[in-house]
Order: structure tokens, then C-alpha cells, then sequence
């Protein structure tokens, strides 16, 4: 699918990239077709291209993270950007200031892009009203995740050719997960149909607000009911740290319920299974899923590189405009 | 034509570009002692996106009146440009494709329009990082004048002397609803 000339003189509608809500399938599409040019650089013997030759992005972690911020930071480097690392750990943070004097303070060393991981849901967007630099949201709490739902779909595509249609399934911890919120926006959006699927209590009570575009969008408690006529089940991971909170009764319960195992990949021959990582084997998936050739989890993982290069790219055409 | 362009003179009709081409591909022939034993040192690369229907045009030519089937690729150069900081929008990344290993072959690089050389520039720094070509030439349709880099075509269609407001029109059937090559002035203003 060759992007349209119209795609070619329009661009991207924003100047951030905060959370998928607002995305037209327009805007995704061009993502997604950018991003697999940026995949064919990673391929070769050389993998750096000088496109932001003399942009400076710096990477604001206030929560831990590995594979998004290495993730990122390679997207960068492949682009020949100037990056600079921050986490909250041992900086200022831990000294008692405030994310807008940190923004500040970052801005007075001219920076051009800033990606941004924070535990409060919002905080990449009052980013956005106390710098100049084009903020991209990388996890702001159980808000949105936007790169790694953009990930998601082109694994996707890649696979059937198409987004418009499929069944989808998000299984797992949807209330507290920032990565379902931004695939259901997406996907919608593209036309794909998204059944929810987890224990009660871990399942958000007002679901039509988010019910918007083209696909259907619907709920269940039964993975059976989610399975069943489904082309992908994207499982969340459990965030075994806040099991202090005792949402559901035990793990092995879990497990029994809502962990995809062989006999579901038997029963549903062309199944495809993918987890944002990183996986508890044995919770959300069997061990021999994660394992399985019907398992996309590390072509999530070589996405996710050339999907952030292709947004790094194309917002940084709106550094300029302000 | 795009939306405010005003026509000063159409430059080659479809004939005379069949006739430049077939030209072209006899240059191209005669320059390189082509024939099957040369092919696999031989390739035919063309720039994104009008560059590639006019290295197909060529590769089509000589397989057809010299019976030696070349290998072609196709480059985008997007990622190398050096405009990066003047526009508003970022312009879409189109596909590399390179089936062959370009080290040690000569290559005839192929493009519609050389203007100021930035885009040759960009297209030579792409190739750089794709391998180690034993040459590489330069092949272009229309070579309208206003150089800002050192940079010169080896095979020419034509020369065409223009003034900075003007811009050169190549459209082809391929992916345009005509033929041919066009000299335009811009309007001032979309209204107009």
C-alpha cells in the first residue's frame, strides 16, 4: 500500500504525540507505511541514517522502563539524533523538583524533542504547555502508550495485510493498562473490532465513552467468549507488583482463567498471540506460547524500533512551526 | 499540472520522450560495452519516484533492442535530505529497494529533473551506505540549470536554461494523467 498524494502533502495533523485518541486512520496509516520504510534501514549493513542529523531529543524516564527507553533511544541513534538520558533516579528528582522545573530547565539547554515516561496519567500534555519541543508520550501512567499500540497494529498488518475487519482481543488487566487504552483507541480507528477481556474488577465501567470510528468494540469475562472467531489476543501483562492489591484471588487462578495455553492455540488454528512484554510465563501465556511460532512477541519488539523512528521522523517536521 | 501552475512552454511531447530515451539507452549501451557477459557488474538505479519509471523505460529499451536484461533498483533519498530544518511537513519516505549487491558494479543512477544537486547529493550519500559501487554515472531527463553543489549528469535528455520562480514538469503515464515535459511559472497566490 503506497501512501496516497494526499498523505504526502498533509503529514501528520498534530505537533505531539500524547495518546492515540485523537490519531485519524489517516495519520496512523501514514505511521505504520513510514514506519516499514524505517524497518528496511534496520535490515542493512549499515544501520543509521542521517535524517536528524543536529536534533537533540532527550529522554525523560520518571518511571523504570528498559525496553521502551533502549527501544527509543536505538530509534534515535539510527536517525543520528543527539539524545540525552534522564531518570528520575539518582537526578533531581529525588532531590524534590517539580516536572515543570525539570521541563524548564531542560528546555534552557535547547532541545528539540522530548520523550517522556511519567506514572501520572496527563503528564506528557502539561508538558506541552510549559516547553516548545515536541513532546512524544512514551507511558504516562494508565492513560496511554501510544508507540506501543502503533507497534501492535503494524505487527498486525504485517501479518493480514490489513487492519480493517479483524477481531481482536485484549485479555488481562484493562482498567490499570495504559497499552490496552491506546490499542482500542487505534485500532477503532482503523476499523479492526476490539473485545475486552478480563476478572471483573479489572475491567473498566464506562467503556462506551470510548467507543468511537469504525470498529465494534465489546466486553467479556469468559476467554472462551474472547477467543472464540478472534484473529489476534493481545494478553496484557500482569503487574505482579501490584498484587498487594489482591484485584483477583491467586495467580494460578488467573492463569486457569485467563491464560492462554496450547489447547487454546489447537483449538484455534490461526490464532495469533502477542504480549507487550515483559512476560510472565505461566500467568498471562504458557510457557510453550511464548515459545510458539504463532507467538509475535519479538517481532513486537523489532516494530517497536522502526515505529518510534517513523514518529520521531515525521513529528519532527513540526519542530519548525509553532 | 499541480494546482497554481501556469504553462510557459511545453518542452518534449510524448514522442520527443520516447526518441531521448531510446537515445539514452544507446548512450548507455555504447559507455559500458553492455552485453549479457556485463550484466552482472552492470545496474540501473532510479530516484523516487519519477526516476524509476524512467530506469524502467531504459531497462525495457535495452532488453528489448540489445537482448541484455540489467538489473534495476530503486532508491528514496528522503532520509538523507539536508531540507530538514526548512519545511513544516516531513515529505513521505518512500521504498528503497536494492535486490543486488551494488559493490563493484557501475551504476547509472537515474532521475527526471537535476536542478541545484541536492537531491543527487542526497541519492549518492544513500547509495554510500548501501555498498561500494565501482562508478556510479548520472542519468537525467531534464537538466534545467541553477546548480548550488558541484555535482553534473553524465547522460542528459536535454538541457533546459529556467529562472529561479520556474519549475520543470515531468509527467508520465505511468503515474500521470499525461505525457510529456512542461516549463511552468508559479502564481503568487493560490487565489489567482
Amino acid at each position: 500500500m503506497e501512501p496516497t498524494e494526499n498523505q504526502i502533502q498533509t503529514g501528520l495533523d498534530h505537533r505531539h504525540l500524547l495518546g492515540l485518541s485523537d490519531y485519524s486512520s489517516r495519520e496512523i496509516s501514514l505511521i505504520l507505511e513510514t514506519a516499514r520504510r524505517f524497518r528496511d534501514v534496520l535490515d542493512r549493513p549499515i544501520k543509521r541514517v542521517p535524517t536528524l542529523r543536529g536534533i537533540t531529543v532527550v529522554n525523560l524516564f520518571f518511571e523504570s522502563s528498559t525496553r521502551t527507553r533502549i527501544s527509543f533511544e536505538l530509534a534515535e541513534k539510527r536517525l543520528s539524533a543527539d539524545t540525552v538520558n534522564f531518570s528520575a533516579s539518582g537526578s533531581s528528582v529525588s532531590k524534590g523538583e517539580s516536572l515543570k522545573d525539570t521541563a524548564q530547565n531542560i528546555e534552557a539547554m535547547k532541545i528539540d524533542m522530548v520523550v517522556i515516561r511519567h506514572q501520572s496519567p496527563g503528564a506528557p500534555n502539561f508538558l506541552t504547555q510549559c516547553v516548545d519541543a515536541v513532546v512524544i508520550n512514551a507511558g504516562d501512567g494508565a492513560h496511554e502508550h501510544p508507540t506501543q499500540a502503533l507497534l501492535d497494529m503494524l505487527t498486525i498488518s504485517d501479518r493480514f495485510g490489513k487492519l480493517e475487519g479483524l477481531n481482536v482481543s485484549i485479555i488481562g488487566d484493562i482498567l490499570h493498562s495504559r497499552v490496552a487504552r491506546s490499542n482500542i483507541h487505534g485500532l477503532l480507528a482503523m476499523g479492526a473490532n476490539v473485545t475486552i477481556c478480563g476478572p471483573k474488577p479489572l475491567l473498566p465501567v464506562h467503556l462506551d465513552r470510548m467507543a468511537s470510528s469504525k470498529g465494534d468494540l465489546r466486553i467479556t469475562h469468559k476467554l472462551n467468549e474472547a477467543l472464540e472467531g478472534c484473529d489476534v489476543a493481545m494478553a496484557l501483562r500482569i503487574q505482579m507488583e501490584r498484587q498487594g492489591q489482591s484485584l483477583f484471588p491467586s495467580i494460578r487462578e488467573y492463569h486457569d482463567q485467563f491464560g492462554i495455553r496450547m489447547e487454546h492455540l489447537h483449538a484455534h488454528k490461526d490464532l495469533i498471540v502477542m504480549h507487550p512484554g515483559p512476560v510472565n510465563r505461566g500467568v498471562e501465556l504458557a510457557s510453550d506460547v511464548v515459545d510458539h511460532e504463532r507467538a509475535l512477541i519479538l517481532n513486537q519488539v523489532t516494530n517497536g524500533v522502526a515505529v518510534r523512528m517513523a514518529v520521531l521522523y515525521l513529528l519532527s517536521g513540526q519542530i519548525a512551526s509553532e | 499540472m499541480e494546482l497554481n501552475d501556469i504553462i510557459k512552454a511545453q518542452l518534449m511531447d510524448a514522442h520527443d520522450l520516447e526518441r531521448t530515451l531510446n537515445r539514452m539507452a544507446r548512450q548507455i549501451v555504447e559507455m559500458f560495452d553492455l552485453d549479457e557477459s556485463k550484466a552482472a557488474s552492470f545496474a540501473l538505479i532510479g530516484m523516487q519516484t519519477r526516476g524509476v519509471y524512467l530506469a524502467a523505460r531504459i531497462r525495457k529499451i535495452i532488453s528489448e533492442v540489445d537482448r541484455v536484461d540489467v538489473p534495476m533498483g530503486i532508491l528514496d533519498a528522503t532520509m538523507y535530505r539536508d531540507d530538514f530544518r526548512m519545511r513544516l511537513k516531513q515529505p513521505v519516505v518512500r521504498e528503497t529497494r536494492i535486490d543486488f549487491d551494488i559493490d563493484d558494479r557501475d551504476i547509472v543512477l537515474v532521475d527526471d529533473v537535476l536542478f541545484t544537486g541536492r537531491t543527487t547529493r542526497a541519492g549518492l550519500d544513500a547509495l554510500t551506505d548501501l555498498g561500494r559501487p565501482a562508478s556510479v554515472h548520472f542519468l537525467v531527463l531534464i537538466d534545467r540549470g541553477l546548480r548550488e553543489l558541484p555535482i553534473k549528469a553524465d547522460f542528459v535528455g536535454r538541457k533546459v536554461p529556467t529562472l529561479p520562480g520556474e519549475e520543470v514538469r515531468v509527467r508520465l503515464h505511468e503515474m500521470d494523467d499525461k505525457e510529456g515535459v512542461w516549463l511552468v511559472g508559479r502564481s503568487p497566490s493560490p487565489t489567482n
